[in-house]
């Protein structure tokens, strides 16, 4: 049984379909990379996968101990951020709001848990800083230390390295490689294809046409001719 | 130095200045701790409609002739913040223009009710009154007084419950939602609450003037301090602070205390600001 399977999903909105026919599952410990066009409605994908909509008609469904709500998410930047002020260890614990169930503050379990997830992505030194004088990649490690808090069992990120330099967008590559590794299983959306390329278990392309498989499918599909330009034969 | 304590001592004889000081504390208290979210959802503007849609309940409540026109003001206010949140979301563009036009609407036709039914002899200076507040703190009655204290009580106390879930859903709506948090029904919440928090500041400050009671100290308060938690509880405590002394001054000076306290709250942003570019900041 698949984590996630998604079955002819139509997305949009207000009923209006961005995108059809999206099939694809995703298994515990996979490494799932989304790739498309700018507009090709990667990030209507995640938030349907989330919930935050419904899909406009087909099925989305969990399995294999995940449950709806388990998910880890690293937005797209949103600008509200930009200015918020708020520490780094606030920001981390706040990923353990599904936890709180009836209870209005986070007990001591929950502060280990942020506490550990900080710990596990560098951030120790930078625990009690403001999130908006972060730089970019930092405050990208603390998003995902936060989706990290609401679960370790699957992780959406949307674009996770737009804006980093390369330097850091290694870093942050082998990261959530190694998260991977431990066993989380990842979804991200990337413009990034050689990277898609070089991490990625599966592929999903949207675009006018829909493709989802291995990697080594992916390469020898059509697809990947026009999109990967003479890239393809990494590997 | 003695005689100005002497005359503050004679001052607090009366239970109106008396009032009027514990009504101020409990109103600045409330309104700035939401300020923060309310800045940065940028529901700042929500403020400033309901709270010309309190100007107009409270214009058909005096019409009604009402002894104590607080509970249909009320009423009314929440019923519109509800309504603006639901329509304001979706379409952006649309929820301003819902905003701007229930706001100047309830202002115009609070006026002219006002103006049709009138019942006092001094109509401008009812209308004053209720639009900077000049003297209706100064006025009270313990039933209003009773009623602050109430609906602040149960502000703080949701604000104090729901802390964690207002950071969590103000900070990232989306992150909140995708993991299994019911963010309208908090926003639903906040709305309420922002309504209860404009009638209440109605009294102290009118209601022109409220949306600087709920902003400025949560600006100041950014200016200096970098996390969400040390930010609140500064704007509380500057917010308290200020609404003192803009209250004392106003009883002292003469002044009106709506514009008072706003004239102390700007001062104090400035000096918030000044401490904010020297230092850099703290935590
Ligand atoms: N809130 C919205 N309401 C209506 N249409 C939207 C909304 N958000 C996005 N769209 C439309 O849906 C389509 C897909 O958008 P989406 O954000 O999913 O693209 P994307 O693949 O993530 O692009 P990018 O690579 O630029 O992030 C676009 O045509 C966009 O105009
Ligand atoms: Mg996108």
């Amino acid at each position: 049984m698949a984590q996630l399977s998604c079955k002819n999903l139509a997305l949009g909105y207000d009923g209006k379909i961005v995108r059809d026919n999206i099939s694809f599952e995703v298994n515990s410990g996979d490494y799932l990379c989304i790739v498309g066009e700018n507009g090709s409605g990667k990030s209507t994908l995640m938030k349907t996968i989330l919930g935050l909509f419904p899909p406009i008609s087909g099925e989305i469904k969990f399995g294999d101990g995940l449950k709806d709500k388990e998910i880890g998410y690293l937005p797209q930047q949103t600008d509200i951020q930009k200015d918020f002020p708020a520490s780094v260890n606030e920001i981390v614990l706040s990923g353990c709001i599904s936890k709180l169930s009836f209870s209005p503050f986070y007990s001591k379990s929950e502060k280990e848990l942020a506490d550990y997830q900080i710990a596990r992505l560098g951030l120790n030194s930078l625990k009690n800083r403001c999130y908006r004088e972060l730089s970019g990649g930092q405050q990208q490690r603390v998003l995902l230390a936060r989706a990290l808090c609401a679960t370790d069992k699957m992780i959406l990120l949307d674009e996770p390295v737009s804006g980093l330099d390369p330097m850091i967008t290694m870093e942050m590559y082998n990261l959530i490689e190694s998260l991977n590794k431990e066993g989380t299983t990842v979804i991200m959306v990337s413009h990034d294809i050689e990277a898609a390329l070089n991490y990625a278990s599966h592929i999903l392309h949207i675009g006018d046409n829909v493709f989802f498989g291995t990697k080594k499918d992916y390469l020898k599909s059509e697809f990947s001719k026009a999109f990967t330009k003479g890239i393809g034969d990494i590997q | 130095m003695s005689e100005f304590i002497n005359k503050a001592i004679e001052y607090f004889e009366y239970p109106f200045v008396r009032y009027a000081l514990i009504v101020g504390v409990l109103i600045a208290l409330c309104s700035s701790i939401l300020g923060v979210t309310l800045v940065l959802k940028r529901f700042s503007f929500i403020g400033d409609g309901l709270s010309h849609v309190a100007f107009g309940g409270m214009a058909i409540a005096s019409v009604l002739n009402f002894t104590n026109d607080m509970p249909l003001t009320l009423l009314f206010t929440v019923i519109f913040a509800i309504v603006l949140l639901m329509s304001g979301k979706n379409a952006k563009i649309k929820g301003d223009a819902a905003i701007a036009m229930v706001s100047v609407g309830s202002l115009a036709i609070g006026y002219l009710l006002l103006n049709i039914f009138n019942t006092s002899g001094n109509l401008s200076g009812d209308v004053c009154s209720t639009l900077f507040g000049s003297t209706s703190i100064l006025t009270l009655t313990p039933t209003e007084v009773y009623l602050c204290v109430g609906l602040s009580v149960f502000v703080v106390a949701v604000f104090i419950l729901l802390y964690n879930r207002i950071f969590a859903v103000t900070f990232d709506e989306d992150f909140s939602k995708a993991t299994g948090t019911n963010a309208d029904f908090y926003n639903f919440i906040i709305a309420i609450i922002i309504a209860v928090i404009i009638v209440l500041a109605m009294n102290l400050v009118g209601s022109l003037l409220i949306s600087a009671l709920v902003i400025f100290p949560a600006l100041s308060a950014m200016r200096i301090f970098k996390s969400f938690k040390s930010v609140t509880v500064f704007s509380a405590v500057l917010s308290v602070f200020c609404s003192l002394l803009g209250i004392l001054t106003a009883v002292f000076a003469g002044t009106p205390v709506g514009s008072t306290i706003v004239a102390v709250d700007i001062v104090a942003f400035i000096i918030c600001f000044a401490v904010g570019k020297v230092f850099g900041g703290k935590r």
